[in-house]
């Protein structure tokens, strides 16, 4: 197919038509009102329902009834709508229904503002929702990325019967980039899901509850959740290198950071210092072993967030007892860094090397 | 290659549809090329701007930190960008309307009467893309070919549109030639 020159909002909602979404349910929220907005026009079409909701709380509930009955389902929203879905996310993860929650972050806490920042990390690392769960956290850094992820949070929540989040903010979800999109794949041909409340038919009766008053059962379903996400941070980490073959500086980044992150690193590469940047695609699962081999030879970290600190912790964490020097520079929300800005920071720490 | 353009100019002017015709012309003659436009409470009258990358290799940071090329439809813009060219950088200006270009000794500023033009062609709204074609003769990218295929895929469907904007990309390119 040819190339399209779409902004990253328009691209998700294409994306997940062709992925089979086949349920939209959102409330409008800047900066991803392009998102329902392309629903809006192109799901009917695709034989689907697109359902602007009385509120972010009743569009995450519509996604769990979708979700029962086994329908490729999406909710998108900005972090204040996010954080008003996170009932909903945590039942999802105890239900164990497939769904995809996309969040175009934006400036907070509170109302906060509508430019970029990655100030929801935590809460979309952490599992933002009460319970022990975690959610599988998705980060594009380009529009093209903005599509194949769309398609693979869709795979990804029915083969681990998971919710699963997109995260992006106002510069990834308004920008435009040239994309192919992948062939659209017909719902009808997807798995079967046996679990999905679409009738008894033929076979036994079957219910699902996220309520489980029997202790020993309690339990039982969260370890079996647990060793979800550790078969999900065996198979799935995902993380892009770049410029790391001889780099003995390594920069972490993830999203729109790391687009800037490596403009910064393009600058630092022409006047000599040989610097890398580890992009995480997944933010949980966590790429924490390849950060722990290349602790092995390489000394020194610097990390970039449009946050005042949150993804610093994971790479602590990955970096523990491993004796290197992790180095942070974060700007929260409402002001975009540039190259320049990042470059200066990497020389700064470079030169102290 | 990697040429980096800020466009600017008040709400209404077609300061993004500028940027977005130039994006998807840099796509269409095989470039890779971002378009970022400065989004929010967005007014007619208001300020707007965009910024577009257009280069033969992956492009990293789609923000420009110090652009090649300022694209000034309006006197507040050329007044807050000037300052962010990079040194040896270009300011095209719609001089119908901009007065007074604050002195910068390593940047070239090339006046475009884009209004004055538009009106001469018998279309006032397109003053834009005026401006885009004394870009694209400007920047050397992208083809008049690309431009022109960019507004047949955008505008096609309304023919008066598309021919009106072509013959505005080609006054715009003749007066910079």
């Amino acid at each position: 197919m040819d190339k399209v020159f779409i902004s990253g909002n328009h691209c998700i909602a294409e994306a997940a038509i062709r992925a089979g979404c086949r349920c939209y349910f959102g409330y409008p929220i800047t900066p991803q009102n392009e998102l329902g907005e392309y629903m809006a026009a192109h799901m009917r079409r695709a034989g689907g329902v697109f359902l602007q909701s009385e509120s972010e709380t009743a569009a995450i509930n519509m996604v769990i009834g979708a979700a029962s009955v086994g329908t490729r389902v999406m909710t998108s929203s900005s972090s204040p709508g996010v954080s008003l879905k996170q009932e909903g996310l945590s039942f999802l993860a105890g239900f164990e229904f497939p769904a995809v929650i996309v969040n175009m972050m934006r400036g907070g806490p509170g109302l906060g503002n509508i430019a970029p920042a990655q100030g929801d990390y935590f809460q979309s690392t952490r599992g933002g929702g009460h319970g022990d769960y975690r959610t599988p956290v998705l980060a594009p850094a380009s529009v093209q990325e903005l599509a194949d992820l769309t398609v693979k949070a869709f795979a990804l929540a029915d083969a681990y019967r998971t919710p699963v989040m997109l995260v992006g903010d106002g510069m990834m979800g308004q920008m435009k980039e040239p994309v192919t999109f992948p062939e659209p794949i017909d719902p009808e041909t997807l798995p079967a899901k046996p679990w999905a409340l679409k009738g008894r038919g033929d076979g036994p009766s079957r219910y699902q509850a996220s309520l489980i008053l029997d202790g020993l059962e309690m339990e039982r379903h969260n370890w079996k959740l647990v060793r979800k996400y550790k078969v999900l941070a065996e198979q799935e980490t995902m993380y892009e290198s770049y410029m790391m073959d001889d780099a003995e500086f390594v920069v972490v980044a993830y999203g729109t950071t790391a687009r800037i992150a490596k403009g910064a690193i393009k600058r630092a590469r022409k006047d000599g210092l040989k610097v890398g940047l580890i992009r995480p695609i997944t933010l949980f699962p966590f790429p924490d072993k390849v950060l722990r081999e290349l602790a092995r030879s390489i000394r020194h970290f610097l990390v970039f967030e449009m946050s005042t600190g949150q993804m610093v912790e994971d790479v602590r964490l990955a970096l523990e007892n491993c004796g290197v020097e992790i180095n942070f520079h974060g700007r929260p929300g409402g002001v975009i860094p540039t190259p320049v800005e990042f470059s200066r920071v990497i020389h700064r720490y470079y030169r102290r090397m | 290659m990697i040429v980096k353009t800020l466009c600017a100019g008040s709400g209404g002017q077609g300061v993004l549809t500028l940027g977005n015709v130039l994006g998807n012309a840099a796509m269409l003659q095989g470039f890779h090329a971002t378009y970022l436009p400065a989004y929010g409470a967005a007014m007619r009258g208001g300020t707007a701007n965009c910024t577009i990358t257009i280069a033969d290799e992956e492009i990293a940071s789609p923000v420009a930190s110090a652009p090649d090329i300022v694209v000034a439809l309006n006197q507040p813009s050329a007044f807050a960008f000037i300052n962010r060219l990079v040194s040896g950088g270009k300011l095209i200006y719609n001089s119908s309307i901009v007065e007074e270009v604050p002195e910068r000794h390593d940047v070239e500023a090339f006046a475009v009467p884009a209004n004055d033009l538009a009106v001469e062609l018998g279309n006032a709204r397109s003053a834009n893309m005026i401006m885009l074609g004394a870009f694209a003769k400007l920047a050397g990218v992208p083809s008049r070919e690309a431009v022109f295929s960019s507004l047949k895929l955008l505008m096609g469907r309304k023919k008066a549109v598309f021919e009106a904007g072509c013959r505005a990309v080609d006054k715009g390119m003749e007066y910079l030639s």
